[in-house]
């Protein structure tokens, strides 16, 4: 059986002949770093983002930007129509279980972040000075546990939506409000403190906070590791009893 | 041997009792129909059978197996066509094939398939670009990818024009004589007379019929028709004792007699015996429609 494997090629065909799909996760992050990282001024610390460059504050952003997107436009409204287009119900028909399209799709999406994540690093370093990561390990426990409790939402979505439509309506507008906590418009250093609290709560907050201190060297706080792990299991696994394979 | 016994399957959703007590067996070999009307149950029975759906009581085996507990094993021998269920958009027709045949240990070559379902010119199309009955026949071909011993089509040739449908009756018997069992649930007569060694009649959750096209047609006791016109004045007293007629109706110079299939043979012989020439001579002669409309609620509306 060579399942997965195949069930994943066939599905990154899939999502590399949708270019909204490809746009947006990889090469629109990679796109702003390099439209903010022209303005001379961004490229400069800034007291404010305490002692960051804009650039530089902006990069974990954008990881986690990839990662929501991949969640709220990608697991929410892929699964909800798959569904409704029986797409899940002709799987379980077969003798790989349906469930095995929702493995492919996650190994998929967490590749397409990495792919973003690395050219987010590449370029912010060759074009921009940003410094590489310093705390890889941490990174990639951060940039797991991010994707987890990102994707967990998106698979809740999945579960109660009652149709496709739906399913994408919830995912695009949760977009927002998530971004939002992690600091698209105004970074999370500017925030009033109050939005920064509720940001440490919400998954992407957490996510580009810990992802922040990760590249500086720091590990991530507990709080953020926590705001993450409990999102990855508590929604996921209320996502997982309310899945619906029809 | 039967290499499908349904005893007594039951299914409700919530409170509705959508199947009460269905029994049936499909024989290794034969193509066995399943029609009714929309709603009778045709779909959830099937789909209990495949094993996607739980029933709630009775027993279930399909080549020994039960659905419910064997589900995976059963899933490699058996092929399913489901009715209304779509691929990915932007699926190719072969890798749809390719990837449905990595699911199987030995599954058919899916350009042989390509071939067979008259798929091979659209293998790079992708399943948006479809026609109704393209996509119709690559799910037939899906169905079959993984060599199965039982295959399930639902609303075979729902969207198929009519040379794509006699078409696909051809393929259906040459997977049957290739030794392949088939279950075919269609709502369409004509399909079930042209294909179907045995058919059973679901209605209200309940199978009401089960046997070959003529003995459901026998079964539900549907009457043929004769109608002739005549010059001269008939006894029609003497031709309404004959066997078998039930009515005689006469309307200005057309006579019609009807009764069961027998009346042609026995009103012909009786005009010739008594040298009586008549003329427009219609017979209409029972058939599974009829039968159908008989044995199913729709003949008590």
């Amino acid at each position: 059986m060579n399942a997965l494997p195949k069930l994943t090629a066939t599905e990154a065909r899939l999502f590399l002949r949708e270019p909204a799909a490809w746009f947006f996760t990889v090469i629109f992050p990679t796109l702003l770093l390099v439209i903010l990282g022209s303005i001379p001024g961004f490229r400069k610390p800034s007291a404010q983002l305490g002692g960051l460059s804009t650039i530089a504050s902006y990069a974990p952003i954008l990881v986690v930007f990839t990662l929501t997107m991949l969640a709220m436009n990608g697991v929410a409204p892929v699964l909800t129509g798959y569904r409704e287009r029986g797409v899940l119900r002709r799987m379980s028909a077969s003798p790989v279980p349906a469930w095995m399209l929702l493995g492919a799709l996650t190994v998929l999406y967490l590749a397409v972040a990495a792919v973003s994540l690395t050219l987010v690093v590449v370029i912010g370093r060759l074009a921009f000075g940003v410094v590489l990561p310093k705390q890889p390990l941490g990174l990639l426990l951060v940039f797991l546990l991010g994707a987890a409790s990102l994707f967990a939402v998106g698979l809740l979505i999945a579960s109660l939506a009652p149709s496709a439509k739906v399913g994408n309506a919830v995912g695009t507008a949760l977009f927002f409000p998530l971004m939002f906590f992690s600091g698209l418009w105004v970074p999370r250093a500017e925030m009033p403190s109050v939005l920064r609290h509720i940001g440490d709560f919400v998954p992407s907050g957490a996510a580009t906070q810990a992802v922040q201190d990760t590249w500086q060297g720091h590990w991530p706080h507990a709080g953020d590791l926590a705001t993450m792990a409990v999102f990855a299991i508590v929604v996921g696994t209320a996502a997982a009893r309310s899945f619906r394979w029809e | 041997m039967a290499v499908i016994e349904v005893a007594d399957l039951r299914k409700s959703y919530k409170d509705r009792e959508v199947l009460t007590g269905v029994s049936f067996t499909v024989e290794e070999g034969e193509i066995f129909g399943l029609v009714g009307p929309n709603g009778a149950g045709k779909t959830t029975t099937v789909e209990c059978v495949e094993g996607l759906r739980r029933r709630d009581g009775g027993t279930v085996r399909v080549l020994g197996l039960d659905p419910q507990h064997d589900r995976a094993e059963l899933a490699r021998r058996v092929g399913v066509q489901l009715q209304q269920s779509q691929l990915q958009e932007h699926i190719r027709v072969r890798e749809a094939l390719d990837l449905y045949a990595s699911f199987y240990e030995h599954p058919r070559d899916p350009h042989e398939l390509l071939r067979q379902w008259g798929l091979q010119d659209r293998a790079d199309a992708e399943f948006r670009k479809l026609s109704g009955g393209q996509q119709q026949r690559l799910f037939i071909a899906l169905a079959l990818i993984g060599d199965p011993q039982v295959v399930f089509l639902d609303e075979l040739t729902s969207g198929l024009d009519p040379q794509a449908r006699r078409d696909a009756w051809d393929l259906v018997r040459q997977i049957r004589d290739q030794g392949v069992t088939i279950v075919l649930v269609s709502h369409f007569m004509e399909e079930v007379t042209a294909l179907c060694d045995r058919a059973a009649v679901l209605d209200g959750g309940r199978i009401v019929a089960c046997g070959t096209p003529q003995e459901l047609v026998a079964q539900a006791g549907a009457e043929s028709s004769l109608s002739f016109q005549s010059e001269v004045p008939l006894d029609l007293g003497a031709i309404a004792d004959l066997p078998g007629v039930t009515r005689v109706t006469q309307d200005g110079p057309t006579v019609t007699v009807t009764g069961s299939d027998s009346i042609v043979d026995e009103v012909t012989g009786h005009l010739a015996r008594n040298r009586q020439v008549v003329t427009r001579l219609r017979v209409q002669q029972s058939g599974l429609d009829d039968a159908y409309i008989a044995l199913t609620t729709g003949g008590h509306q």
